[in-house]
């Protein structure tokens, strides 16, 4: 069976940046107690008139142009995204048509804070099955329009942007360069992040959060080394979900990955949900903080609860 | 388990998490008021006393732990 590995990344943040004191404005909070909190001095948030697709959009752009190839040469596009403002029509099938990839195999996925390493792991079995050749995942979210900007414990973490990768075969003598996903739920834990209605606002009871995503996540991102066959002590970059820098830190110390190697986009990106791990990634490669050829852990988790992550080659 | 050997492992944790040395862990200490650690660092201290001490503090609870004392009276009670 032919293996998949992940050719490119690409990343895209709306223009509008609001800082804490911008916040502060708005609900009773300081940017001393945000960094101190969450670990954000400053996100972006998209123009009332930019969608998840369009984001996508932009991002997807970015991932195919760094991969070197054709629009044509891509067979499946799958979004992760829990986020856009209608569920119907999918914003993966607008998005590829807007990126002239003519007619692939294209569905969202919603696993929230989870959903792109879902998605990573979706891509990976599909050009292994050989039903894909090539397949652009992406994370795309607009979580400002979900928040409640009265609500101080959630509009300070919350924001939006996209990130994508794509993916395709590995040569016949290449080892696999997406490891096998390890994914798993707690439905019992539904009510901890959740969106009430149609016009709902996101809740979160942020310390049962902090308390699972610091005690149950770190033996998931272990088994995920333990099934591509490295230890944490080889991972080169660690990528977990930007939920609370506090938390990628905790995780971190648990694995024991030392601190340059370990992502922290959040600081300048807040929370984008399941936009973060890509978005991060891209960055890193654009900052030349990946190392071509050695391993990346990347783990998602939130909403659900759910969880995913794998071991890629880093390209 | 004694109070002073929870007190002691406790302290420990403390200084782990919060960077807050051990002898300024008294057990009349208020941890937001005296000792600046936060809710979240609280969760933190509650999960590492767990694994120390096998007692589990649930969220629900707490929040009504507001002094070392109050740590150590619940360790000892569920131990």
């Amino acid at each position: 069976m032919t293996g998949a590995k992940v050719l490119a990344f690409g990343g895209y943040q709306p223009d509008r940046v609001v800082t804490n004191d911008d916040l502060a404005k708005l609900v009773d909070t300081s940017d001393e107690w945000i960094r101190a909190r969450v670990g954000i001095e400053s996100r972006r948030i998209a123009a009332d008139d930019e969608s998840v697709t369009d984001m996508a959009e932009a991002a997807g752009a970015k991932a195919l142009a760094a991969s070197g190839l054709a629009p044509s040469a891509i067979d499946l596009v799958i979004v992760a995204t829990c986020s856009p403002l209608v569920p119907m029509p999918s914003v993966a099938a607008t998005t590829a048509y807007r990126l002239g990839i003519i007619a692939p195999g294209a569905f969202d996925l919603n696993a929230a804070c989870a959903g792109f390493c879902y998605a990573m792991g979706t891509a990976a079995h599909a050009v292994m099955a050989g039903s894909a050749r090539n397949v652009l995942v992406i994370g795309a979210e607009k979580m400002s329009s979900w928040v409640d900007w009265t609500d101080r414990s959630t509009c300070i973490i919350f924001a939006d942007g996209a990130g994508a990768a794509v993916v395709g075969p590995c040569a016949d003598d290449e080892p696999p360069g997406i490891g096998p996903v390890v994914w798993g739920s707690a439905g019992d834990m539904s009510d901890k992040i959740t969106v009430t209605g149609r016009t709902g606002a996101m809740q979160q009871d942020g310390q049962a959060v902090f308390r699972w995503a610091t005690t149950a996540i770190h033996p998931v991102a272990r088994e995920a080394c333990t099934r591509a066959g490295v230890t944490p002590a080889d991972i080169t970059a660690f990528v977990p979900h930007q939920a609370n820098l506090r938390i990628v830190e905790a995780i971190a110390k648990k694995l024991g990955i030392p601190r340059d190697r370990v992502a922290d986009d959040i600081t300048h990106a807040g929370n984008t949900s399941s936009a973060s791990i890509p978005l991060a990634l891209s960055r890193m490669a654009e900052q030349g903080r990946l190392q071509p050829g050695t391993p990346g852990l990347l783990i998602g988790f939130g909403a659900g609860l759910s969880y995913a992550a794998q071991v890629i080659t880093l390209p | 388990m004694t109070d002073q050997e929870i007190l002691a492992g406790l302290a420990e944790i403390i200084d782990e998490i919060a960077g807050v040395p051990a002898d300024e862990v008294t057990p009349d200490k208020n941890f937001v008021d005296d000792l600046d650690i936060d809710s979240l660092s609280m969760v933190e201290i509650a999960v590492a006393a767990q694994d120390k001490f096998g007692v589990e503090i649930p969220d629900e609870q707490l929040k009504d732990l507001k002094t070392v004392q109050d740590v150590v009276n619940f360790v000892s009670k569920n131990s």
